[in-house]
């Protein structure tokens, strides 16, 4: 268990978690206006998301099936019968004056997600809930001194907010949380998981206390949008609750907004008032009835999800948890990584997928989609090395021309003449080259410096280019300076 | 062509068919009813042009042999209902200027139905009163007046004033009204006119300005029983844009009329025989179930007895669902602004100024019974006993097809009267209310006159969605009252 | 009588209406007689009955998904008090 050291001795921190989610849906949850990101303002707002006067919600299917699906890839209970609530407050970002949204029966209940942490650990986190509601539109502070200007086009988008119990005790585990959370979300569609686009943001529920000891008061940290911000925000907040604890004080709820700038948490101001957002049942809006057939329907259409696909790598392909972790985490990446592996040896190609590809990805800001290099072509090259075409050192070499060029491995080795030198009559001469070369040094070695056996190898493969088959060098070697 | 407004419209139909006269000749003999009633203020907004043009169009199609239902029929909409530019201002000043660049599901049917609109008609701000005493726009005057009192000016009832007074006063054929806790009924029943609440989800309420959503159902407010049926068939439907509006097909409402109630059970609910209430109420019920009996129904008394508490739950249900509708009007998007130093003033100021003293009062009482704390034994205690009154319902239609209750405890009385104590007001809808509260179709119909020579009316409760036995026995108590008193104010002359 | 002034004062707040400090006093002597007044409810046995959440018996209807609406943003800031650039503007914000 990690804990934060205080001056009066170890501290445990208490992390839970929303997640809001904006679900993948043509259209927005109660009316037919589109969801599409970064239209004209007000151009994608129907008079139900601008709640003119009149004007009733009806609900989406999409949007429906989308949380009974997510609800499914965690494993959770999915409530038959749910009802929406509005939740009242004034703000000129939300047109109703209230939030449509669930309150005491969501759609749906308890679930958990398995999480992956660092050396290939794992760890149960419960969820509390899923709810669909209503995004609401965007206020804009900053294009006029004295107005704030408003668009409506996120108004009345479908959301999902997933609701973690207390279950996480670092910024680490927090952060693996929204990893594998955004990682099922992709998986199965319901969200794209963009966190600079603000489909997933997520609020921190930060508390501390002695280890073992009784609940500390919480406060809310609201809408983190990166996973670097999530873990400064939890870091800062706890040693902030800390510190006020062991200096005498007492932590006030409250709820707070993270200043990446600062690296710091600060009061919101303006939602400092306490709120009473007098829930009721939304009477535009019947309770939401499922069939046991709808849910199964969608239960079809899942995919095989990450945790399902992550024991299958590592008992077909004898992965170990963490290299079958990494390669599960996008379903484009185990997609990837089952194409070059097909027909191949499973743990060099996971080699191949995670440090060189990944490696070289990374460093050019691209994703597997986008790679230059396919899987078959991948597969190619992997396959000269296997029928020791090439070696391991020389594949690496072609490994980085097929990445700038796109071009395929045999090609490239046939062009630049790097097949392996296998013919015995060949490294024979390279090799007596070297020893004519090098008297001294055999001497030496004969006279008993083992040591200097590597010199020889090393100087043999360079004069082969690097082409000459490494275990024939060894051997010849061997039989030439020993026999 | 004078006299022309004083048809039923059924008979106006009936002429537009034979070419008897046009619409364009009705509907200008109408424009000219609704100029003589301005003094009586039944409408907040006169469409004269609207209503001409719309006219030509039905002559053109009444000629064509494409005519609608509602063809060539002009119509008042009551100021409830968004009709594409024009304005629709709930009678609150904080929907000052709104011109929907929509139009209601019901007032589009109308049109759709050949319907033609001669303007929007003055009601209770956001449909809350039992008076017409609180529109922004001004009382509405009742064109009724007490047989010996000539001076006093009268409510027409409310909150669907201005509509009653239309038909009444002969300044429209018909009107539509909505109904929330009695909207329609009380006023006709205090104009002597038909008004029609059908059952809960049978109009949509798509495009009406909320007050109650779980209450609020238009309907129509017409000279006739048959009118109402005609009127009725027409606004009703099936709307997807309404996710409570009920996919049944509309029968054909006029068919029913002239049915007879042989063998129809009609249950008389003893709780409704209230303490104080006038004996000329009861005298007129009593004599509602004796025409009923005469024409064959069996009268049977069944209990509803949980009927004491439905006002009581009214008034905690429809402010709370009232609070929340109208946050809407914050001075954003439409309507007044009243500006202050920072965005919540704006709001403080906007809403203090923009809605009248009895809309406050209900968002106060609103937002008070759904807030922390309270929640519990208000709200939700409201909603437990208002399923008792809908089970109560379910019971007696073991045993009953229709009810018959009085609708209003007393004949309309004096603008001005029971303005400083609101349960006085809301006493008014006693016997409306529960009907509302379980979302049944209900029809008050003109039964007879008061000592003081003002109209009352009955009301047949029904089962849901059966509008057409509701109709059937509306009929045969209208044959049997042979109401034909008519009011002090007559617009068409 | 069931409500205080600054209940009156902390509702209205909540209902954002603006309610002059001379007219909390009364106010909340007129809300109090409607609050004592429904109390009456109080009397009725609801023990084991559901409050009712839908007047009519049938439940939630869906729509497909499928864009059929919105596209007309000059249409919605139509009837807006104060509108610029395509947006609807308010007093300032402070977050
Ligand atoms: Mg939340
Ligand atoms: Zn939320």
């Amino acid at each position: 268990m990690t804990m934060l050291e205080g001056r009066t001795g170890p501290w445990e921190v208490v992390i839970g978690l929303e997640i809001h989610a904006q679900v993948i849906s043509n259209a927005k949850l109660f009316s037919g206006a589109s969801t599409e990101f970064g239209a004209a303002p007000n151009s994608q707002v129907s008079f139900v998301d601008s709640a003119m006067p009149g004007m009733l919600p009806v609900l989406n299917e999409r949007c429906v099936a989308q949380a009974v699906r997510t609800g499914l890839a965690i494993g959770a209970k999915i409530n038959l019968h749910s009802v929406f609530a509005r939740k009242n407050y004034f703000y000129p970002d939300l047109p109703q004056g209230y939030q449509i949204s669930q309150y005491e029966e969501p759609i749906v209940g308890e679930g958990e997600v398995v999480i992956d942490l660092d050396g290939g650990a794992s760890k149960t986190v419960g969820i509390e809930r899923l709810h669909l509601e209503q995004d609401a539109g965007k206020s804009l502070h900053d294009q006029s001194p004295n107005q704030s200007f408003i668009d409506l086009n996120r108004s009345g988008v479908a959301l999902m907010e997933i609701v973690s119990k207390p279950d996480m005790r670092s910024a680490d585990e927090a952060s693996a949380y929204v990893t594998k959370m955004r990682s099922i979300l992709r998986y199965i569609g319901s969200c794209d998981g963009n966190m600079q686009e603000g489909s997933l943001r997520c609020d921190a529920n930060v508390s501390v206390r002695k280890p073992g000891g009784e609940l500390g008061t919480r406060c809310e940290i609201k809408n983190v949008n990166s996973l670097r911000f999530l873990r400064q925000a939890i870091e800062y907040e706890a040693m902030r609750q800390i510190e006020i604890i062991e200096d005498g004080g007492t932590i006030d709820q409250q709820t707070l907004l993270f200043d990446p700038g600062k690296g710091e948490t600060r009061s919101m101001r303006s939602k400092e008032e306490a709120h009473d957002y007098r829930y009721f049942p939304d009477p535009d809006l019947l309770p939401l009835e499922l069939t046991p057939d709808f849910i199964e329907a969608q239960r079809e259409t899942l995919p095989e999800l990450p945790d399902e696909k992550k024991a299958r790598f590592m008992a077909d392909y004898r992965l170990s948890p963490y290299d079958a972790a990494v390669l599960v985490a996008e379903r484009e990446t185990a997609d990837f990584f089952e194409d070059v592996a097909r027909g191949r040896d499973a743990k060099l190609a996971a080699n191949w997928v995670i440090s060189e590809l990944f490696g070289r990805l990374n460093k050019a800001g691209k994703d597997v989609t986008d790679s230059p290099v396919s899987a078959d072509s991948l597969g190619g090259l992997i396959d000269l090395v296997a029928d020791s075409t090439i070696s391991g050192s020389i594949a690496k070499k072609v490994f980085d021309d097929m990445f700038e060029t796109g071009r395929e491995a045999a090609a490239i080795v046939e062009e630049q003449g790097l097949k392996q030198v296998t013919d015995t009559g060949e490294i024979e001469g390279i090799i007596d080259k070297v020893l004519a070369d090098n008297p001294d040094k055999v001497a030496e070695y004969r006279g008993g410096k083992d040591k200097l056996f590597g010199f020889f190898v090393g100087q043999t493969m360079r004069a082969s280019h690097g082409k000459a088959n490494p275990q024939m060098v060894n051997e010849l070697l061997r039989r030439k300076l020993d026999g | 062509m004078s006299g022309l407004s004083a048809l039923t419209l059924a008979e106006a139909r009936d002429g537009l068919k034979t070419g008897d006269f046009t619409s364009v000749e009705l509907t200008q003999a109408h424009l000219k009813a609704v100029e003589a009633a301005r003094p009586l203020n039944a409408y907040s907004c006169e469409t004269p042009e609207k209503a001409l043009e719309m006219a030509a169009e039905s002559d053109t199609r009444i000629a064509a042999g494409k005519a609608g239902a509602m063809e060539g029929l002009p119509v008042a909409i009551k100021d409830l209902f968004c009709t594409q530019g024009v304005l629709s201002t709930a009678g609150s000043h904080i929907l000052d200027g709104f011109r929907p660049h929509y139009e209601s599901t019901v007032t589009r049917n109308l049109w759709d139905a050949g319907a033609v609109m001669l303007g929007k008609a003055n009601m209770d701000e956001f449909a809350m009163g039992s008076s017409n005493m609180t529109s922004h726009y001004g009382a509405v005057e009742n064109p009724w007046k007490r047989k010996d009192d000539r001076k006093a000016k009268l409510v027409p009832g409310g909150s669907s004033g201005g509509s009653a007074t239309a038909v009444a006063a002969r300044a429209a054929l018909a009107a539509t009204g909505t109904d929330t806790g009695g909207s329609i009924r009380q006023p006709a029943s205090f104009t002597g006119i038909v008004g029609m609440k059908p059952t809960y989800g049978r109009c949509s309420r798509w495009g009406i300005i909320a007050f109650a959503s779980s209450l609020d159902q238009a309907g129509p407010m017409t000279r006739s029983v048959r009118d109402a049926a005609i009127m009725l068939g027409a606004m009703a439907g099936f709307d997807p844009r309404d996710s409570t509006s009920v996919d049944a097909p509309v029968p054909d409402y006029e068919a029913v009329i002239g049915g007879s109630v042989k063998g129809l059970k009609v249950g008389i609910p003893k709780e409704y025989r209230m303490e104080g209430a006038p004996p000329e109420i009861d005298a007129l019920w009593q004599q509602g179930a004796d025409w009923l009996r005469d024409a064959g129904a069996e009268i049977v008394e069944v209990s509803l007895p949980h009927t004491e508490h439905a006002l009581a739950v009214y008034y905690i249900v429809a402010p709370a669902e009232a609070s929340s509708n109208l946050a809407r009007y914050d001075g954003v998007r439409y309507g007044l602004r009243i500006p202050g130093s920072s965005l919540q003033e704006m709001y403080e100021n906007t809403r203090a100024a923009g809605f009248g003293q009895e809309v406050k009062r209900r968002v106060l009482i609103g937002t008070y019974v759904l807030s922390a704390g309270y929640y519990d034994a208000y709200y939700l205690k409201a909603q437990k006993v208002r399923s008792r009154i809908a089970g109560d319902f379910r019971d007696a239609w073991d045993k009953v097809d229709v009810l018959l209750a009085p609708t209003a405890p007393n004949a309309a009385f004096g603008q001005g009267e029971k303005m400083d104590d609101p349960i006085a007001m809301y006493l008014n809808d006693v016997f409306t209310v529960p009907a509302s509260l379980a979302g049944l179709p209900a029809i008050s119909v003109p039964a007879g006159l008061s000592a003081e020579g003002l109209p009352l009316g009955l009301q047949v409760i029904g089962r849901p969605f059966d509008e057409e036995t509701v109709l059937r026995a509306a009929h045969v108590l209208e044959g049997a009252a042979g109401f034909d008193a008519m009011p002090d104010f007559i617009a068409g002359g | 009588m069931s409500l205080d002034k600054e209940t009156v004062a902390k509702i209205a707040h909540l209902a954002r209406i603006h309610v002059p400090q001379q007219d909390l006093e009364p106010l909340a002597g007129e809300l109090s007689k409607i609050l004592d007044w429904v109390e009456q409810l109080n009397r009725v046995d609801t023990e084991g009955v559901a409050p009712m959440t839908s007047v009519v018996a049938m439940p939630a209807r869906w729509r497909a998904d499928a864009v059929t609406d919105g596209g007309y943003p000059d249409d919605v800031l139509a009837n807006a008090p104060e509108a610029e650039h395509g947006f609807y503007t308010v007093p300032k914000v402070m977050e």
